[in-house]
């Protein structure tokens, strides 16, 4: 028994119900690579997701389509993903701050500024 | 410079043969989508059949402005006959790497024929060409980078590019097919035609198969798949036509 699809493309390539695919190899994919995208000449890049690919022009290739193709995009990066490096999730508790040291953060002042303003002029009213 | 009566019939000929091979290799490489060797290839070369359709669409447009009739009964409402595609976009998909040199032959030419076009005396399609500069480039490096890549990947990979490189070779020549009105087109100015897109194809296409450790066929000792420029199609034709043009069928007059 042959496979009958609704798809004309699945009918005619004649896959047997029986066995309708090959054992599953071992995976054998090619590397990923990190793929960053421009929006506008002189912005910084900014990392969109990865695409796999053998080398980096392909790469290049893949990441047009797959990230590049909806406008917005003026220029592209890939870099292998094995070439990024990382802080272990383990560590992650080295970026916890403590409450009382926001006043170390850079946008600390100014918003304390017109949340203060704020709150005064709701008690006056 | 005017153009003469003459000159728009020949200006519809071109236009047919170059919109319908774009519809017809759009449907062809469509039959990948979902099917193709990795998902980001299948992506890519969804995107570029869904690309084809479009520039059919906008020839399609221009024919219909002409006094063609409506752009979708143009496409859909057709005999094989009735078409001017050259046989090499008519062929099933065949294995991935017949597509891929399918591809290569036909994209190459597009660039280098609308590259020739937007210098054309008739407006809209130099309008058309510039258009869809930035698209067809990116088709013909997708194909030449592939060739290149699989042209020396592995043993597997070389027999098979070098088989499918012959089997379509003489079917890519059949794109080169002049229709009855070259001469028009050619002392008008609305497209430099036939021969001297073959030779700028033939010197860029050499090239890229020579850096690919593949070897192309002495051009004189193979006789190119012709007639499709004047309504004489492959057995695959039209069976293609009636799957592509199933549903609208039903009811052509429906609002979509």
């Amino acid at each position: 028994m042959k496979i009958q699809s609704l798809d004309p493309r699945i009918t005619r390539s004649e896959i047997e119900l029986e066995k309708p695919f090959d054992e599953a190899k071992e995976l054998d994919q090619w590397q990923t690579y990190e793929v960053f995208h421009q929006t506008k000449r002189g912005q910084q890049h900014q990392h969109v997701g990865c695409v796999h690919a053998p080398n980096a022009e392909m790469a290049l290739l893949f990441a047009k389509e797959v990230y590049g193709r909806r406008g917005l995009c003026v220029n592209l990066w890939v870099a292998k993903s094995s070439n990024i490096f990382a802080t272990d999730y383990e560590d992650a508790d080295i970026f916890e701050c403590e409450e009382v040291k926001t006043y170390r953060d850079p946008g600390y002042y100014k918003v304390m500024d017109r949340i203060k303003a704020f709150k005064e002029k709701q008690q006056s009213i | 410079m005017n153009i003469s009566e003459k000159g728009f019939e020949a200006i519809k000929d071109l236009l047919y043969k170059m919109a319908d091979d774009q519809l017809i290799i759009g449907h062809r490489n469509s039959e990948w989508t979902g099917l193709g060797p990795v998902l980001e290839e299948d992506i890519a070369f969804s995107s570029m059949a869904q690309d084809k359709l479009g520039h059919s669409q906008a020839l399609y447009d221009v024919l219909s402005q002409m006094g063609e009739g409506d752009p979708d009964t143009i496409a859909f409402m057709r005999n094989a006959e009735q078409f001017h595609c050259c046989h090499l976009v008519e062929y099933p998909i065949g294995e991935y790497e017949f597509s891929l040199m399918r591809h290569f032959f036909f994209d190459n030419a597009e660039l280098l024929r609308f590259e020739m076009l937007a210098d054309s005396s008739f407006e809209p399609l130099s309008f058309i060409a510039k258009k869809i500069k930035g698209e067809i480039k990116y088709h013909s490096m997708h194909a030449d980078i592939w060739i290149s890549q699989l042209g020396s990947a592995s043993e597997e990979s070389k027999i098979r590019m070098q088989n499918a490189l012959n089997e379509t070779f003489p079917l890519a020549l059949g794109v080169f097919e002049k229709g009855i009105f070259e001469d028009v087109l050619k002392s008008e100015g609305i497209f430099e035609g036939e021969d001297v897109l073959k030779e700028r194809w033939m010197s860029a296409v050499s090239q890229i198969i020579e850096k690919a450790g593949l070897k192309l066929p002495e051009v004189n000792s193979i006789t190119p798949s012709l007639g499709g420029r004047r309504g004489k199609h492959t057995e695959y034709l039209q069976p293609l036509l009636d799957e592509m043009t199933e549903v609208f069928r039903i009811d052509p007059s429906a609002e979509w």
